[in-house]
């Protein structure tokens, strides 16, 4: 389903020096994407951030990075400076993290810091920046954009901290977005809310999306692929809609251990971890994902 | 067991002034299990914490087991009712071992027999012996929440009051807990009341469900109706609906409900 291909990694290995030994966070991990909604699913301790991070090389210098390929729209990102990777930031790839109230600034207004965000990519005025941030806090449906402009994080409840955080990051229109976790801390109508302003991004702007969460329904039903990760290594790369019928037995342990609506109240099927989850036999090796 | 009548109280004064819990009924029989969900800040929370005497300045009626609870609750009060936390890595002492914050609630009661309640406790909670002398950062966050299940039971109460016991776990671990809960409440005949803002887990663990919204409770469902998706008040649809998963044609119709009073 990839015709150019907006970011493509290969063979990611990610280690983290410690003083018990080296800790491998994440192992031989390759796919590659398009403008889409790809999730990557995965309990804590997975490798899911690290290798949301890793892309835009956001990991302490202490970690030892490799890869075969990390290329973004055909540039290689590898050997990027960090100078060079600022440019990147923000204005092709962005992240989104999980929680407003530490990723904002405290002690300046939201829309000091979203104009911030438009003139270090843009050279335009104090005014213009105004105008595009109002535009873009009207995008992600906040109602009264003027007031909002005007107001500190603190007085700004989680919800709407996230869509500011989303208008941050979206204002210099970036064609890849990063959402680590984007609406875990959100409630579930707000949650739905925020999940749909990213969709329409992706559909009409044609922006990439790689929404990590732990929360298999919900990536199953909002991504168009999803990549499971474990120990991590990749278990398997699936259509979405198709995650509910994987027959890989992690996925299939953790789908089953899910309580669901309309399920009995009999005990949960506890998902027994096999040691040969982290041997090649069951994971996807950089081969097969091309 | 439980009983609650017109249970009211208010944060704040003046422009922050914020009322919490507008008259809310339940009334919850010995055994049950009964859910309460809802969004942040619907209160659900705020009703344990008055049961439990964390607040102290509600007004109204809460009676456990017929009797009227007033002021301080006393030592009888926290043998019969004990509570789990949302969090396991904030509600365990970080300097106290296993062994130390289980002995705790048994020396303040007095009950003696101390080390052999340990071991029974961490048995049944699935830890075992060698659990008992390590501290909290030496153990996973699912062993931590069968640490505070074990603390909560080891005074052998009859209400268990549940304040988002897995949220903060990861899928596979909360099928673990939710499992421990469920059997600890058949063996010991317990009375569950859980708060949850999943949908999912309440209608997996619970027979009743109380929906709130703004410091009210908007409807009360039983496992039937919850399943069935048969909701009389628009909010509780609302969240029946955001719960089933991201579908995008439902979203646009999402509106923030008031609740009657403040209609009114």
């Amino acid at each position: 389903m990839t015709q150019i291909p907006l970011l493509t990694v290969e063979n990611l290995n990610v280690t983290f020096p410690s003083p018990k030994g080296d800790v491998q966070a994440v192992r031989q991990v390759s796919f590659s994407m398009s403008n889409e909604k790809l999730g990557i699913v995965g309990e804590s301790g997975s490798g899911k951030s690290v290798t949301g991070r890793s892309v835009l090389k956001l990991l302490p210098s202490y970690a030892d990075v490799a890869a075969d390929r990390m290329e973004f729209k055909g540039q290689d990102l590898r050997n990027r400076s960090e100078k060079e990777m600022r440019q990147i930031r923000g204005e092709e790839i962005s992240m989104v993290m999980q929680d407003p109230k530490y990723s904002l600034n405290p002690v300046r207004t939201v829309g000091r810091q979203i104009d911030e965000a438009y003139c270090t990519h843009r050279k335009v005025s104090r005014k213009e920046a105004k105008e595009r941030t109002l535009e873009m806090l009207d995008a992600v449906k906040i109602r009264n954009p003027k007031r909002v402009y005007n107001l500190y994080p603190h007085e700004v409840s989680g919800g709407m901290g996230q869509r500011i955080m989303i208008a941050m990051m979206l204002i210099p229109e970036p064609s890849l977005m990063i959402a680590d976790e984007p609406t875990s801390a959100l409630d579930v109508t707000v949650q739905m809310q925020v999940l749909a302003i990213l969709d329409d991004l992706v559909t009409q702007r044609g922006m990439g999306l790689i929404f990590i969460s732990h929360d298999l329904e919900l990536v199953a039903s909002f991504c168009d692929r999803v990549i499971i990760m474990y120990g991590g290594r990749v278990m398997e790369i699936c259509e979405a809609r198709n995650l509910k019928a994987s027959s890989h037995p992690y996925t299939r342990g953790l789908l089953n251990c899910l309580p669901k609506i309309n399920g009995s109240d009999e005990y949960l099927p506890i998902l027994e971890r096999d040691e040969a989850w982290h041997s090649d036999q069951f994971s996807v090796s950089d081969r097969s994902a091309q | 067991m439980i009983a609650i009548e017109h249970l009211n109280i208010v944060f704040g004064q003046g422009a922050n002034r914020s009322h919490a819990l507008k008259g809310v009924d339940l009334e919850i029989a010995a055994g049950e299990s009964f859910g309460l969900v809802g969004e942040s800040g619907s209160g659900k929370s705020t009703v344990l914490n008055c049961i439990t005497g964390l607040l102290s300045h509600w007004t109204g009626r809460i009676s456990i087991d017929g009797t009227d609870l007033s002021g301080q609750r006393d030592k009888a009060f926290y043998r019969k009712v004990q509570m789990v936390f949302q969090d396991p890595y904030g509600s365990l002492h970080p300097r106290h071992t296993v062994d130390k914050t289980l002995k705790e609630p048994v020396l303040i009661h007095g009950l003696g027999d101390a080390n052999a309640r340990v071991e029974r406790v961490l048995d049944e909670v699935g830890l075992g012996n060698r659990f008992r002398f390590r501290y909290p950062h030496q153990l996973s966050g699912g062993q931590r929440q069968r640490v505070a299940v074990a603390r909560a039971l080891i005074l052998e109460p009859s209400v268990l009051l549940l304040d988002e016991p897995t949220s903060a776990l990861d899928v596979s671990i909360q099928a673990e807990v939710l499992n421990l809960l469920q059997r600890v409440r058949k063996e010991r005949n317990l009375t569950f009341l859980l708060v949850s803002h999943d949908l999912a887990v309440v209608s997996h663990m619970c027979s009743r469900v109380a929906v709130m919204n703004r410091g009210e409770i908007v409807e009360q469902v039983n496992r039937n109706q919850l399943q069935a998706g048969t909701f009389s008040d628009r909010y509780t649809t609302q969240l029946f609906k955001a719960s089933k998963g991201y579908d995008r044609s439902v979203i646009n119709g999402f509106v923030d409900h008031f609740t009657r009073s403040e209609e009114a």
